[in-house]
């Protein structure tokens, strides 16, 4: 069987490719990509912790955060392309003014 | 065996993970973060979640990776295009904190007494179970969440639009 801690460290592993993904990357649609990774390896800790600690909320809450980041997707989405009407570029080393 | 197999999942899920950061193209990287969800719904039926397994499919691989690579195909973004150049010593600097971050938290979870210890009869996640929880003890959050999806269809419609 596999012990807890195999799981909490898988997810940190992913949690810190998120981080160096999003700190790393130039490309917007990059950056929102790896802030998925970081949600993903949170959920994964939850669902461990929740069979570990033999309660079912941990799985409640990872219901609440996959619809949480469906709905941020959604919006992130439509700002990333409302942004590149703008300002024709996906860098973000391009958009960071505020000014048009 | 089950050891094994977890090693085996695991190790292709980083490998796409690290995949997904290497890549130059954002379409590449959307499919490697594609099969880093398939991985992580096998690693939930391995942990008895099986409701969340099929949910992971269905929302995270196909609705919300599959709004990403509609998003990618639309703008159409060029691989790696002249754009200005940041300095390389931060672009580089970012992954040795990031793997300060990780033994950080690997060392958290080694000292922990928590983690050993299997065994015993466990609750299973089927869809009964998480959906009597659902609308039983977190119905609140649960029309919160409903609330919050209308909103978040709403503002990606006023935001695409062309004149408001």
């Amino acid at each position: 069987m596999v012990s807890l801690n195999y799981f909490l460290i898988l997810a940190a592993i992913l949690f810190s490719l998120g981080v160096i993904g999003f700190v790393m990357k130039r490309n917007l649609i990059t950056m929102f990509m790896s802030i998925e990774l970081m949600l993903n390896s949170v959920n994964l800790t939850f669902v461990a912790f929740s069979r570990h600690i033999n309660s079912l909320s941990g799985q409640i809450f990872v219901f609440f955060v996959m619809v949480i980041a469906a709905a941020e997707a959604a919006v992130g989405l439509a700002i990333i392309v409302a942004l590149y009407r703008n300002r024709e570029s996906l860098s973000v080393d391009e958009v960071d003014r505020m000014k048009l | 065996m089950q050891t094994v197999l977890f090693f085996i999942f695991a190790s292709i899920a980083v490998a796409a993970a690290i995949n997904m950061l290497i890549q130059k193209h954002p379409i590449h990287s959307a499919l490697s973060l594609i099969v880093v969800m398939a991985m992580l719904s096998i690693f939930y039926v391995m942990l008895y979640a099986e409701f969340l397994a099929v949910v992971q499919v269905i929302v995270y691989a196909g609705a919300i990776m599959v709004l990403f690579v509609f998003v990618i195909m639309l703008l159409n973004p060029k691989e790696g295009e002249h754009r200005p150049r940041p300095n390389r010593f931060l672009l580089l600097g970012g992954v040795p904190l990031g793997l300060c971050l990780l033994i950080e938290m690997a060392l958290l979870i080694k000292q922990s007494p928590l983690g050993e210890g299997e065994g015993g009869t466990r609750l299973v996640g089927t869809t009964e179970a998480v959906g009597r929880l659902l609308f039983t003890d977190y119905l609140l959050p649960f029309e919160f969440i409903s609330v919050l999806i209308l909103i978040a269809i709403l503002g990606a419609v006023v935001l695409t639009k062309r004149e408001l």
